[in-house]
């Protein structure tokens, strides 16, 4: 699960991490009270305005603005929110700003990136670091991996001081703002921990021209599978950061991502569906979707399946594909069947099942008189849906 | 032979008096496999399956008792990393961890803890092990293998499933089939099972199925390189599947190379393994190349 930059923000400064002073605004009618506030607070004229999307690289599409004073700072809270924010990391539609964080400006010297996530060769968090912050990082990484600091963290015995002295040595940090960082990446790796976050990035964390440390901008993400025990941060989720389809689709307990094709796929299994997907390509076709209905592939399932995949009026042909090994064929087959009576499908649907009862749920399919196309391999299946998909 | 389990192995089952664990406990006795009791802390003291199977409340008195070295696990997942340490402390030699959604940190711990007792954690979230016509200890439908010489390393479960039936359908058997599990953390890794398979004299060839993702099958390949005789095939999912809109720049940078399908596909060709394009083409790539 994701947040927006004010949340991590305070989550940083609840874990003694440094922030600007900023507030977040879901209005314009705030905007004027919010910026004088931090005007008087900071006791400077200056502020920044910045969209709060999920999605990064917000700068380059314009979603953050320098202010240099009251009158600019609505002009430009004005611009952007409401605005569909287009980012490398948007769709090409954008996202809709909803909502503003209004910060102090802060007189920057040095920047610096700093992050811990999981390092999965070694199943331990390991703490990035570089003396080069900013956007790029990701190319930094690629040309001059030596200006990466790796730091891998035993989560038995925690992070150690001289592995925070290491770090911040190796930023080109010494003295007080030395300390202060050491204090920050051991702060910033007791947050991860203690929130049960999958990633902590602060980009930039900066040194200011009077000699303190801050942390402008910060991402968190979560491990949805340790939500259950975090109900603080389960109430940050913003659904209107997700995609529609996604989230009605875990309301049913299914894993759907839509994509541009016009095939749609209906599988258990997640590498099974990839694999039905990448099948489908390889004979020509475009999926229009990744489906994964599960180990409980059951009548319910198989509608609300159905009804997903159907929502995309781009669907010519829908493919079931189901390995029966726990999941029980027959069953799956009356889900079909009971399915394609009710919801009075408009597309041909081509149906393949294996494992347990397959041959039953073969018979089932047989007699029960409506119109699906069987098929017996997943060769024949993936290329009997391609050619019903594009004669359609 | 086979890797890891067989006939002889003493397998207990944790959370055997769950649905899923009582449901799967039957599955592997009815399979053949020496299933010798559970455990189930606060029932211990009872017997399950026709008053057959003892429950203990306990790990280390399951072991003392009935001389188990195996354990599946199905335990809830809140409660599942403190019973993968149980079994790790009682001594088990192979632990296999069924249940899925786990907390990441959960897992990082049990890895570190299960590395310093010195045992095998198979998964979690992963469908276990079958030694076809010997012995099963997890979920795979066992009727679809069939005993052979081929080994079977997959990160998914019903796409390992396809990939077994495709060898059946060509007339090749398998030595043993695992399911290691897609999570972030997972206790074995496809080079640890190769290493195995290389070893075993009842194993000719190795089917590695990977997805997109992670850098284990990269690792993996380059391993197989300087490693491993033995023909391995390789198939890696979602080629198709859309590049995740990312957030943040750290799982990059740790990740370092691409791990697009393309990516994997072209390093594993590099390095000398079968590279199979369709996914309907396995069992015809094993049986042409083998």
């Amino acid at each position: 699960m994701k947040i927006h930059e004010y949340q991590a923000a305070a989550i940083l400064k609840s874990n003694g991490v440094p922030v600007p002073l900023g507030y977040m605004v879901d209005n314009l009618d705030d905007v004027k009270a919010t910026v004088e506030t931090i005007q008087k607070e900071s006791n400077n004229e200056a502020v920044v305005v910045k969209a709060q999307i999920h999605a990064g690289g917000r700068g380059k599409g314009g979603g953050v603005k320098y202010s240099p004073n009251l009158s600019s700072a609505i002009e430009n809270a004005k611009s952007i929110f409401g605005m569909q924010l287009q980012t490398p990391q948007t769709s090409a539609e954008g996202q809709k700003v909803r909502k503003l964080y209004i910060t102090q400006a802060i007189d920057i010297a040095e920047e610096y990136y700093l992050a811990i996530t999981l390092d999965r060769s070694s199943s331990q968090p390991v703490i990035i670091a570089s003396a080069e912050g900013g956007m790029e990082i990701e190319e930094l990484a690629h040309t001059s991996p030596d200006k990466i600091i790796k730091e891998p963290i035993n989560p038995i015995f925690g992070i150690q001081s001289f592995q925070t002295y290491r770090i911040a040595e190796a930023l080109g940090l010494s003295g007080k703002s030395l300390k202060e960082a050491c204090k920050v990446i051991s702060d910033l790796y007791k947050s991860y921990v203690k929130t049960d976050a999958s990633l902590a990035e602060i980009n930039p964390l900066v040194l200011t021209k009077d000699d303190r440390i801050f942390a402008l901008d910060a991402k968190f993400s979560f491990d949805d599978s340790a939500l259950f025990r975090q109900q603080n941060i389960d109430t940050m989720r913003d659904i209107n950061e997700e995609d529609p389809a996604d989230v009605e689709a875990s309301k049913f307990n299914l894993n759907y991502i839509k994509l541009n094709g016009n095939v749609g796929c209906m599988v258990n299994g997640a590498g099974l569906a990839m694999a039905t997907m990448d099948i489908i390509k390889l004979k020509g076709g475009e999926p229009a979707n990744f489906l994964d209905v599960g180990g409980g592939a059951n009548v319910e399932t198989v509608k609300n399946g159905f009804r997903i995949i159907l929502s995309d009026k781009n669907v010519t042909a829908v493919l079931i594909n189901i390995f029966g090994g726990i999941v029980r064929c027959d069953r799956v087959a009356n889900g079909i069947v009971e399915a394609v009576k009710v919801l009075d499908l408009n597309v041909p649907v081509i149906v393949r099942l294996e494992g347990t009862n397959a041959v039953e749920a073969k018979e089932i399919l047989a007699s029960s008189g409506v119109s699906i196309i069987p098929a017996g391999s997943l060769d024949e299946a993936a290329e009997k849906t391609v050619e019903v998909a594009i004669s359609k | 032979m086979s890797i890891l389990l067989n006939k002889d192995s003493k397998i207990i089952v944790q959370g055997i008096t769950g649905s899923e664990g009582s449901f799967h406990a039957k599955q592997c006795l009815d399979y053949g496999g020496n299933v010798v009791g559970g455990v189930t802390p606060g029932k211990g003291g009872q017997y399950v399956f026709d008053e057959k199977l003892p429950v203990f409340n306990q790990c280390i008195e399951a072991r003392a008792k009935t001389g188990a070295n195996v354990s599946i696990i199905f335990v809830p997942a809140s409660f599942a990393a403190n019973a993968i340490k149980e079994a790790a402390y009682a001594g088990i030699e192979l632990i296999i961890c069924i249940t899925e959604g786990i907390p990441v940190n959960d897992m990082v711990d049990a890895h570190q803890y299960v590395k310093q007792c010195n045992v095998r954690l198979i998964g979690p979230n992963c469908p276990g092990l079958l030694t076809p016509e010997e012995a099963k200890a997890g979920i795979m439908p066992g009727f679809i293998a069939k005993k052979g010489r081929i080994g079977v390393i997959s990160k998914s479960g019903t796409l390992t499933y396809e990939a077994v039936h495709q060898l059946v359908s060509v007339g090749l058997g398998q030595s043993t089939c695992i399911g290691i599990g897609g999570d972030p953390v997972i206790g074995t890794n496809m080079i640890d099972l190769l290493g195995l398979f290389e070893k075993d004299d009842d194993t000719d060839a190795v089917v590695v199925i990977g997805e997109i993702g992670g850098q284990m099958e990269i690792e993996t390949a380059r391993y197989v390189k300087d490693n491993i005789s033995k023909p391995v095939f390789g198939f890696i999912a979602g080629r198709t599947a859309p590049p995740g809109r990312r957030m943040g720049h750290a799982g990059a940078i740790v990740g370092g190379a691409d791990e697009s399908a393309a990516a994997k596909m072209k390093i594993m060709r590099e390095c000398g393994i079968h590279v199979v394009e369709s996914p309907a083409d396995i069992g015809n790539t094993v049986k042409v190349n083998s």
